[in-house]
């Protein structure tokens, strides 16, 4: 959605643009990414020739700070000292510039703390076109209104009302950085580092077939890390039917260990099924970020200001 | 018409919308759905008329396609890969039927490994069957060449059905300017089908694909198809041509650009040709005479076209978005044996194979396969097909299996451990 409004509004400005999801067979919580492309249109038509992936963005946005932790996303790919990397993220630019060692300009969306349900996630698609227009320069903040309008419409007057104020209020939070992006230049056909091809050797079968030979090895995966919502059984409240939260988890991520269900945090995308089927109300939803933060006070000891972060 | 930003699904969907099709048996594939979802909600908000029927599979959505269009309505499909090798067998039968409509396919690489995106074995698959084959490069040629594909299909010299073809993500997903015809000008280039002799009725029992035993009747009745579909090159031109003056947009058998005192020419189909566009700017601006051929006719193959285009060219770069396991890139097989033996012909036919699942030609790749193709030209000496593929990727793939290796001793003790025999320090 945030790609979509930032090309309808690049389009409304004079631009020529394209822009395109691409993800893969998982559907909620999976990363996905989008790119846009712009240029100056001009009386010639085609200015943008190539379509695909872009190699090297003037511009990244990470609408999750968690996947700047996973590989398979490749939120940085491509990222050189001319590229302006914005972060939706709780932490500092500080920190980030530490974890990462970029040297890309790197700036900080401050992720709102009132957002504590899924019902506020909707907006950083806005949020994340909002700041994205400030810092391209050349989007006026009614040109990404009516984008909003038209992209949204669908939707119905509600639903478009807050998502304009949330993008323009992100657009207004990086006014000292506007036209912070500048076009880079394509790539030099006389001056470049030609590609390091080689010829794929040829490998016995037992490994270059592409089976999968250990067992159970999905675990591996950590799909738990897309969670933002997470899950809460107060066993007190638990009628321990012992079946109807765990039949109904779609990604059998909740075991039953001697009557009581137990959430395998690893693996649980925080869908809140489990949730909406409990009968006695036992499970709850906590903001995963808070979880965590009450996880780390009670592993440090004397920090912990006791609040439930449900109540919070 | 003003442009608007629209998806290469939904300009596929518009294409359908414009031709006024009578009928459309679906079923969904990623990434093709969206084509026949939009077209459902037009349909369902009266926006358009005809009807649309789901199918319980691919083959039963071929066979209804094919047997509505007998019947001499239009009759417009999509599909995409797994489900159009899943309808292969009527794929052949209904281009035996001679039954003229447009299936839009959405190429995606095909299994196994299963993967999503664009890749031509799926396509090209069919190549073999009598579908005639429109590979589009960007959105606005999807709306436009699946209206021209139907005057193809209808032309009655050819009563054959057409495939558009366009990437997955590339362009299905993408979206970007596109100026949709005006309706009335649509129905002008395109009038109302007029079936002819086509009229399959259930209630005028006929028969649609005889049986035939003894090779003779069968010879004829293949190369019929055969020399229909040759013949579609002169047809389409023509269509093209007045498309062309009809809309302004150049729609030829194939595209050719900065091809005029070319010694080096890159040759592919498909949005990743849009790559080498900006590439071949890119080396001209660097003083290099490099240029693009890019057949959109793929069948027919208009070989006496691409022999014209490639005239006074010394080296040809072909990039293959697919791969003829156990011979190399279709491409490039077709396009030697179209050269071979005639006078003037470019020295050098070198082969890449690019792009298989989706994988992306880098600019610097683009550079470099006219390098090698300029240095082959200089040497006289054809280099040997080329994966495009680099050692980083390479690296990637040695990291993956020892961990496979270490899990699968991990976690099957009962297992014999195995040596690992692929020399996985090579990288």
């Amino acid at each position: 959605m945030a790609s979509r409004v930032l090309g309808t509004a690049l389009f409304r400005s004079g631009f020529t643009v394209q822009d395109a999801p691409k993800y893969g067979a998982e559907r909620r919580g999976a990363p996905i990414f989008s790119t846009v492309r712009a240029a100056r249109a001009t009386a010639e038509g085609d200015t943008i020739k190539e379509r695909g992936v872009i190699h090297r963005p003037d511009l990244v946005v990470v609408a999750d700070d968690t996947l700047l932790a996973v590989p398979a996303a490749g939120t940085l790919q491509g990222v050189t000292a001319a590229t302006v990397v914005l972060v939706n993220s709780r932490e500092t630019a500080e920190t980030w510039r530490h974890r990462l060692n970029l040297a890309a300009t790197l700036l900080i969306l401050p992720a709102t703390e009132e957002a504590r349900d899924r019902a506020e996630l909707p907006h950083i698609g806005a949020t994340c076109a909002g700041a994205a227009a400030c810092l391209l320069g050349v989007i006026e903040p009614a040109a990404l209104e009516a984008a909003i309008g038209e992209e949204l419409a669908s939707l119905g007057t509600e639903v478009v009302a807050s998502n304009r104020d949330n993008a323009l209020a992100a657009f207004d939070a990086m006014t000292a950085h506007r036209g912070l992006v500048v076009e880079g230049t394509a790539v030099s056909a006389t001056d470049y580092i030609p590609p390091s091809w080689i010829e794929l050797p040829v490998d016995d079968a037992s490994i270059a077939a592409p089976d999968i030979r250990a067992i159970a090895n999905s675990v591996q995966v950590r799909t738990g890390l897309w969670r933002t919502l997470r899950p809460v059984i107060d066993y007190d409240r638990c009628g321990k039917c012992w079946w109807i939260c765990s039949s109904l988890c779609p990604d059998s991520a909740i075991a039953v260990e001697q009557d009581i269900p137990v959430i395998d945090y690893d693996h649980c995308k925080g869908c809140m099924i489990c949730v909406g089927v409990c009968p006695p109300h036992a499970i709850g939803s906590v903001p995963e970020y808070l979880a965590q933060q009450q996880e780390q006070q009670a592993n440090t000891p004397g920090e912990d200001d006791g609040s439930d972060p449900a109540d919070r | 018409m003003a442009a608007t930003l629209l998806t290469g699904n939904v300009a596929a969907a518009w294409g359908a919308r414009l031709a006024r099709v009578d009928y459309i048996p679906a079923f969904p594939i990623t990434p093709q759905t969206e084509i026949i979802e939009t077209l459902g909600g037009w349909l369902d908000g009266g926006v358009m008329e005809g009807r649309m029927v789901t199918l319980e599979s691919e083959h039963s959505m071929l066979t209804a396609a094919g047997a509505a269009a007998a019947t001499g309505v239009r009759v417009f499909s999509a599909t995409s890969s797994q489900g159009l090798l899943h309808a292969m067998e009527m794929i052949y039968t209904v281009a035996g039927w001679r039954a003229p409509f447009v299936l839009v396919n959405v190429s995606r690489g095909l299994s196994a490994p299963i993967t999503l995106e664009a890749d031509h074995n799926d396509v090209l698959a069919a190549r073999d069957s009598g579908f005639l084959q429109i590979h589009c490069a960007d959105c606005q040629e999807v709306v436009d060449s699946v209206l021209m594909a139907y005057r193809l299909a209808e032309d009655p010299a050819v009563r054959l059905p057409v495939m558009v073809n366009l990437d997955g993500f590339y362009l299905s997903f993408t979206r970007e300017p596109v100026t949709l015809p005006d309706p009335a000008a649509a129905n002008e280039f395109l009038p109302p089908f007029d079936p002819g002799m086509i009229r399959f009725a259930a209630s005028a029992p006929e028969s649609q694909a005889v049986a035939v035993l003894g090779g003779s009747p069968y010879s004829y009745f293949r190369y019929e198809t055969h020399l229909a579909a040759q013949h579609a090159v002169t047809v389409y031109s023509g269509i093209a041509a007045e498309f062309r003056a009809r809309f302004g947009r150049d729609r030829g058998v194939v595209e050719t650009y900065r091809c005029d005192d070319a010694e080096v020419v890159f040759y592919m189909i498909g949005s990743f040709a849009t790559k080498a566009r900006e590439a071949v700017d890119r080396l001209r601006d660097a003083g290099q005479r490099v240029g693009l051929l890019r057949p959109r006719l793929l069948r027919p193959y208009p070989a006496d076209i691409i022999a014209d285009a490639l005239q006074g060219v010394q080296g040809v770069a072909v990039i293959d978005q697919n791969l003829s396991v156990g011979q190399g890139g279709v491409l490039h097989t077709e396009l030697c044996a179209a050269l071979y033996g005639r006078p003037q012909a470019p020295a050098v036919l070198a082969s890449f194979i690019g792009g298989l699942g989706g994988r992306e030609i880098t600019p610097e790749e683009f550079y470099q396969m006219a390098a090698v193709t300029r240095e082959a030209v200089a040497t006289g000496k054809t280099p040997p097909p080329r994966l495009l593929y680099t050692e980083d990727e390479l690296r990637e793939i040695r990291k993956l299996q020892s961990i496979a290796l270490v899990e699968r001793d991990e976690t099957s003790p009962t297992r014999e451990r195995q040596q690992h025999t692929g020399g996985g320090d090579e990288a």
